[in-house]
C-alpha cells in the first residue's frame, strides 16, 4: 500500500516535471521569437531588455534558462510581468487562487447533490415520465452555454427583476473573501455557483442513470433482488455504490480542470477575480511569465487531482486495491 | 404422481400449476413457458434439466418473482406452503425471497456486489429479514461459512469476492443464500462455471443440504450427469414445455420421451464401447418465436407422425414416468 | 480430392522442454507451461485435458505461435518453428489452424460467410498453382460447405443468422480453408447444447477420417476427450501429470490426480455413485505448491512429494506418468 502510493507520488512529480519542460519549450524556445522582448513587453527601452536578457539568462544555453524559470516560479517566486506594470506573477496567482476554489467548490457541491439525485431518480424510475422529464432537463442543461447562462442570470438578478423581493439582496459583480464577510461571500457567489453546476448537472445526471441501468442488468443486482432487499437498498447500497468508482473518476478530472482555469468564462462573465480571469488577462496581453506561472498553475492541479481520483480509486474499489 | 420419495416426507412444499410466461414481440405473444406443473415436496430435491431455451431458468425466475420485462405475462399458479405467489404484492413477496426461497445463480464469480466483503453481504442478508445486531448477523455468517467448509470462516468473511476462488465464491453464494433458513432453495446452473473436482464438492454440500439444513432444493441444469448424482426427481424441458419427469434413477434407466432418449445418447459415454460416431440429435433446440406447431420435438424425432402436430398431453408412461408423447415408449415395460 | 492414408508412424509435431513465463508485476512469475515434452503423431489425436489454470489453452496457443514460447521447442514436421521469422512461417501457418471455444467471438459480425471464408485463400496462394482465381475459390467454398454440412446458401448470409453450432460449423470451415495438417482445437465444443455437441464431434471425427487431420483437442470434459481422441495428456498446473492411451489413462489412471478427475464426473448411467470425498481448491498457478504440485490435495502424499517435483516417466510402454507412487498397483478395472 505504502510503496503503491509512493510510486504513485513519483510519476506525479514526473509528470509534472516533463509538463513543465513543455511548456516552457514552447514559450521561450519556440524558434524564431525573441522571448525577451516578449516578457520586456512593447516599446520596451534596450536597458530594460538587456536586464530581462540577463535575468532570465537568455543568452546562457536551454537547460540554464529552464532552471532559472523553474527557480523564479517556485523558489524565489520573483518572475516579474513586464508587459503589466512590473508585477510579480506568483502573488498574482496566490490571490486569484482563493476565488477560483470557492467558485468551484461551491459549484461542484451544488452539481455532486444535484446530478446524484436527479440520475439515481431517474434510473430508479426508468421509463416513467419522470424519468424522461429529468433526462430532458439535463439535455437542456448541456445545451445552455455557460457565458450566456451567466449574462441571463446577471440581466434578471441584477437589472431587470433586481428590485423585486425575490432578488434585491443579489450584489453587484465582485468578490468577498469568506475570511472578511462570510454573509457576503455567500451572497455574492451563490449565482455563479448555480450558473457553473448546470452543464456539469446535465452531464454527471445523464451519465449516472446510464451506468445505473446497466448495472441493473449485472448478476450481482439479481442476486441483491433475489436476497429480498428492498428496491431503495438495492439502487443505492448496491447500485449507486458501484456506480461511485466510475463518477469519482470523472468527477475528479472535471473539477481539476475547473480549478485549473476551466471556470473562465464563469469568472469574466461575473466579475470575479480568479485563476480564469488572470489568465483570460494574460492571454489578451501576451503576457508570457504570468502565462507561464497559470500554464504550470493548472497543470498542477490536474495531475494533483489525477493523483487523488487514483488514492480514491483505491479505497472505493478493492479490487483496485490489490492491484488488478 | 404415486412415486415414493426416499428422502421427502409427502408434505407439498412447492406446487406449480399451468405456469406460462410470454413476453411480446413483434406484436404477437411468444411464449417462453407453457403449461408447467409440478409438486416439490419437502426435503426433495428435483432437477430440472433442458437446452438453452428449454425455459428451465425462466420457470425459475417466475417462481422466484424475479421477472420484470416489460410487458412480461405470467399466468397459471405457483402455490408455496399453500400461498400463491402469482401476482404478490412485491412487498409481501420481497419478505418471502430471500428468507423462505433462496437462489443461486450460475456465476459465482459475478454474484457477489464487488464492492463489499463476503461477510457484509451475508450479514446484510440475515438483517434483511430478522431483527438482529451487525454483531449477531456476523456470528452466524461465520458460522454458515463454516458448515459450508469454507476454511477460516472468520477471515474469509472479511474478504472481498475477487479475492476467493470459484470454488470458495460459491460456498459463500450458498452461505448466504442458506443464510435465514429457507425451506426452498432454488439453484440456477450452480456449478456450470465450476471445474469439475469443484463441481463435486459443490454438489456433495447442496446433496446434504436437506439433512442439515431441511432444505428442497430445486436444480437447474443442462448436465444429466449433475442430475442423477443428487436429484431424486427430474423434469426434462423442452422448448418451454415439459417433455417428461419421472423419478431420476428410473428415468435414466428407461427414458419414455424420444427427447430424453436421444439426449442421452448423444452424451459421449464415458465408460464402454466408444462408437465411432455418436448417435446425435439433427438441427438445434428451435428459440421461443420459431417453436413449431404441435409437439416441438418433432421435426427432429425419428419417430413423428402426422399425429405430432397436435401437442401431445403429458400422459402416465409407466414406472412412474409421465411423458408429452403419442409414442412414449410406455408399452414396453421393463423391469 | 483423394487423400492418401496418413503415415500414422511419422511424427508430425514434438515439444520438447516447452516452457512459457509471464512476469507479473511485484516480481512474481506465472509459469503457465512448465518444461512440457510430447509429440503427436500423423492422423492421431491427443486430447489435453485440465482444469482452469493448468495451461492447457496457453499450450495451445503456443503449438501455433500464437504466443512466443519462453523457451523450449516445437518442432513441425521436422521443422523448428519457435524461431523461425514471421516470412518463413507463413507457409507453414497453412498447415497450423485453430478452431475456438466461443464461435460467435471470432466471426466478424460484419462480413459475409463467404468473405469471411474466402479471406484466407486470397492472403495465401496455392502452393502449386500459385495465386487464387475466383473460380478456383468459389469451388473450394462450396467444398468446404459441403465437408462441413452447411446449406451453400449459407455464403451470402451474416454469422447471426446461424445458431452456435453451426458458427461453429464455419469456424471449423474456415480453419480447413488451406487444408492444414494439424488443427489445434481448444474447447471447441464446450459453449454448445449437448445435442448439438454431439453433431460437431462427430464433425471433426468424419474430417479426420475423410482428410487424414491430426488434432490437438483441449477440453475440460473427459467424456468429450474420450469420444475423440487416441491419446490423451492430462494436465494440471503447468506440467503434464499423465499421458498415454485413451482408455488407459481415463480408465486405469496412474496419477492420483487424474484419477480424482476422473471420478468427479457425474455420468447419467453411473447414477448416485457418491463422488469422491475431494478437498480443496485448484492452487493459484502464480503460487504454486512446492515438490509435486498436487501434492496438497493429494491422498497418497508423503514426505518426498512435497520437497521433490517427480520426472514424467514410463510406468508401462507408452503410459507416462509424473508421480512418486503412481496408483498402477491400485488400478480399478471398468468393463
Amino acid at each position: 500500500m505504502l510503496s503503491a502510493f509512493l510510486r504513485r507520488v513519483g510519476q506525479t512529480l514526473i509528470v509534472l516535471f516533463g509538463i513543465s519542460v513543455l511548456v516552457f519549450l514552447v514559450f521561450f524556445a519556440t524558434p524564431g521569437a525573441d522571448p525577451t522582448a516578449r516578457i520586456a513587453g512593447r516599446n520596451a527601452s534596450p536597458q530594460t531588455m538587456e536586464k530581462v536578457r540577463h535575468e532570465y539568462g537568455f543568452d546562457r544555453p536551454l537547460p540554464f534558462q529552464y532552471a532559472t524559470m523553474m527557480k523564479k516560479l517556485f523558489i524565489t517566486r520573483d518572475l516579474t510581468s513586464y508587459a503589466n506594470r512590473g508585477e510579480q506573477v506568483v502573488p498574482e496567482i496566490i490571490q486569484a487562487a482563493p476565488v477560483t476554489l470557492s467558485l468551484v467548490c461551491g459549484s461542484a457541491v451544488i452539481w455532486l447533490i444535484v446530478s446524484v439525485a436527479m440520475g439515481t431518480l431517474a434510473a430508479a424510475m426508468k421509463g416513467s415520465w419522470v424519468d424522461r422529464t429529468l433526462i430532458m432537463l439535463g439535455l437542456v442543461g448541456i445545451s445552455m452555454p455557460v457565458f450566456w447562462l451567466g449574462q441571463v442570470a446577471n440581466l434578471i438578478s441584477l437589472s431587470r427583476y433586481h428590485d423585486t423581493w425575490l432578488f434585491s439582496w443579489v450584489p453587484g459583480p465582485g468578490y468577498v473573501p469568506l475570511t472578511q464577510n462570510p454573509l457576503a461571500w455567500f451572497k455574492a457567489l451563490v449565482i455563479p455557483w448555480c450558473v457553473l453546476a448546470v452543464m456539469f448537472i446535465g452531464i454527471y445526471s445523464r451519465i449516472l442513470r446510464a451506468d445505473l441501468v446497466a448495472l441493473a442488468q449485472e448478476d450481482f443486482m439479481r442476486t441483491a433482488r433475489a436476497k429480498g432487499l428492498s428496491p431503495a437498498r438495492i439502487l443505492v447500497f448496491h447500485g449507486l455504490r458501484t456506480s461511485a468508482i466510475t463518477y469519482v473518476s470523472l468527477f475528479g478530472l472535471d473539477f481539476a480542470q475547473l480549478l485549473g482555469g476551466g471556470a473562465l468564462l464563469t469568472e469574466v462573465v461575473f466579475g470575479l477575480p480568479g485563476v480564469g480571469r488572470l489568465t483570460y488577462q494574460a492571454l489578451t496581453n501576451l503576457d508570457l511569465p504570468l502565462i507561464m506561472a497559470t500554464v504550470m498553475y493548472s497543470a498542477t492541479f490536474v495531475v494533483l487531482a489525477n493523483a487523488v481520483v487514483d488514492i480514491l480509486y483505491i479505497l472505493l474499489d478493492p479490487r483496485v486495491r490489490d492491484g488488478r | 404422481m404415486a412415486v415414493n420419495f426416499p428422502h421427502s416426507t409427502s408434505q407439498p412444499l412447492l406446487e406449480v400449476k399451468d405456469l406460462c410466461v410470454s413476453i411480446p414481440s413483434y406484436g404477437r405473444s411468444v411464449a417462453l413457458i407453457e403449461h408447467i406443473s409440478f409438486t416439490l415436496r419437502e426435503r426433495e430435491i428435483l432437477g430440472l434439466v433442458g437446452e438453452s431455451g428449454s425455459g428451465k431458468s425462466v420457470t425459475a425466475t417466475a417462481i422466484m418473482g424475479l421477472l420484470d420485462t416489460p410487458g412480461l405475462k405470467i399466468t397459471g399458479s405457483v402455490r408455496f406452503r399453500g400461498q400463491e405467489l402469482v401476482g404478490l404484492s412485491a412487498r409481501k413477496m420481497r419478505a418471502i425471497r430471500g428468507r423462505d426461497i433462496a437462489m443461486i445463480f450460475q456465476d459465482p464469480m459475478t454474484a457477489f456486489t464487488p464492492v463489499y466483503t463476503v461477510g457484509w453481504q451475508i450479514d446484510e442478508q440475515i438483517m434483511a429479514h430478522e431483527r438482529l445486531s451487525r454483531k449477531q448477523a456476523r456470528e452466524r455468517t461465520v458460522q454458515l461459512l463454516a458448515e459450508m467448509g469454507v476454511p477460516d470462516p472468520t477471515r474469509t468473511a472479511n474478504r472481498y469476492p475477487h479475492q476467493l476462488s470459484g470454488g470458495l465464491r460459491q460456498r459463500a453464494v450458498i452461505a448466504m443464500a442458506l443464510s435465514c433458513n429457507p425451506t426452498l432453495l432454488i439453484a440456477d446452473e450452480p456449478t456450470t462455471a465450476l471445474d469439475v473436482t469443484v463441481q463435486a464438492q459443490i454438489l456433495e454440500l447442496i446433496s446434504t443440504l436437506r439433512d442439515t439444513h431441511g432444505s428442497s432444493v430445486l436444480l437447474i441444469t443442462h448436465d444429466m450427469g449433475v442430475v442423477a448424482e443428487t436429484c431424486d426427481s427430474v423434469m426434462v424441458l423442452y422448448s418451454g414445455r415439459i417433455a417428461e419427469t419421472g423419478l431420476a434413477e428410473a428415468l435414466f434407466a428407461h427414458p419414455r420421451h424420444p427427447y430424453t432418449t436421444a439426449l442421452l445418447n448423444s452424451i459421449p459415454p464415458f465408460y464402454g464401447e466408444r462408437p465411432h460416431r455418436l448417435p446425435a440429435i439433427a438441427g438445434t433446440p428451435p428459440a421461443p418465436h420459431e417453436r413449431p406447431a404441435g409437439c416441438a420435438f418433432s421435426p427432429r424425432c425419428h419417430d413423428a407422425q402426422t399425429i405430432c402436430s397436435t401437442i401431445p398431453p403429458l400422459s402416465p408412461a409407466g414406472n412412474g414416468q409421465q411423458a408429452a408423447c403419442f409414442f412414449s415408449t410406455s408399452g414396453q415395460q421393463e423391469h | 480430392m483423394s487423400i492418401p492414408a496418413p503415415d500414422t508412424t511419422k511424427t508430425l509435431l514434438e515439444v520438447r522442454h516447452l516452457h512459457k513465463t509471464y512476469q507479473l508485476p511485484g516480481r512474481k512469475t506465472l509459469k503457465a507451461v512448465d518444461d512440457i515434452s510430447f509429440s503427436v503423431r500423423q492422423g492421431e489425436v491427443l486430447g489435453l485435458v485440465g482444469e482452469s489454470g493448468c495451461g492447457k489453452s496457453t499450450l495451445g496457443r503456443c503449438l501455433l505461435r500464437l504466443l512466443p514460447a519462453s523457451s523450449g521447442s516445437i518442432l513441425f514436421d521436422g521443422q523448428d518453428i519457435t524461431r523461425l521469422s514471421e516470412r518463413k512461417l507463413r507457409p507453414l501457418r497453412q498447415r497450423l489452424q485453430m478452431v475456438f471455444q466461443d464461435s460467435s467471438a471470432s466471426l466478424n459480425p460484419r462480413r459475409r460467410i463467404g468473405d469471411l471464408l474466402a479471406e484466407p485463400l486470397r492472403v495465401h496462394a496455392d502452393p502449386i498453382n500459385g495465386k487464387h482465381t475466383a473460380d478456383m475459390i468459389t469451388a473450394r467454398l462450396t467444398e468446404l460447405l459441403d465437408l462441413v454440412g452447411l446449406p451453400r446458401s449459407a455464403l451470402e448470409r451474416y454469422p447471426h443468422e446461424f445458431s452456435g453450432g453451426q458458427k461453429q460449423r464455419i469456424n471449423i470451415a474456415r480453419a480447413l480453408t488451406l487444408s492444414p495438417q494439424l488443427i489445434v482445437a481448444d474447447e471447441p465444443v464446450s459453449a454448445l447444447d449437448v445435442s448439438v455437441q454431439a453433431q460437431i464431434i462427430n464433425l471433426f471425427a468424419d474430417l479426420q477420417d475423410q482428410l487424414g487431420l491430426t488434432y490437438v483437442f483441449i477440453s475440460h470434459d473427459l467424456s468429450v476427450v474420450r469420444q475423440i481422441s487416441t491419446r490423451v495428456a492430462v494436465m494440471y498446473l503447468g506440467s503434464i501429470v499423465e499421458i498415454g492411451e485413451t482408455d488407459t489413462v481415463l480408465h486405469t489412471p496412474a496419477h492420483p490426480y487424474t484419477s480424482m478427475l476422473t471420478q468427479a464426473i457425474p455420468h447419467p448411467t453411473k447414477g448416485k455413485t457418491g463422488l469422491p470425498a475431494i478437498t480443496g481448491d485448484i492452487p493459484s498457478p502464480v503460487s504454486r505448491p512446492s515438490g509435486c504440485h498436487f501434492h496438497p490435495r493429494c491422498p497418497y502424499a508423503q514426505a518426498i512429494c512435497r520437497e521433490k517435483a517427480p520426472a514424467l516417466e514410463n510406468v508401462k510402454p507408452s503410459h507416462m506418468v509424473s508421480c512418486h507412487f503412481p496408483l498402477v498397483a491400485l488400478q480399478k478395472i471398468y468393463v
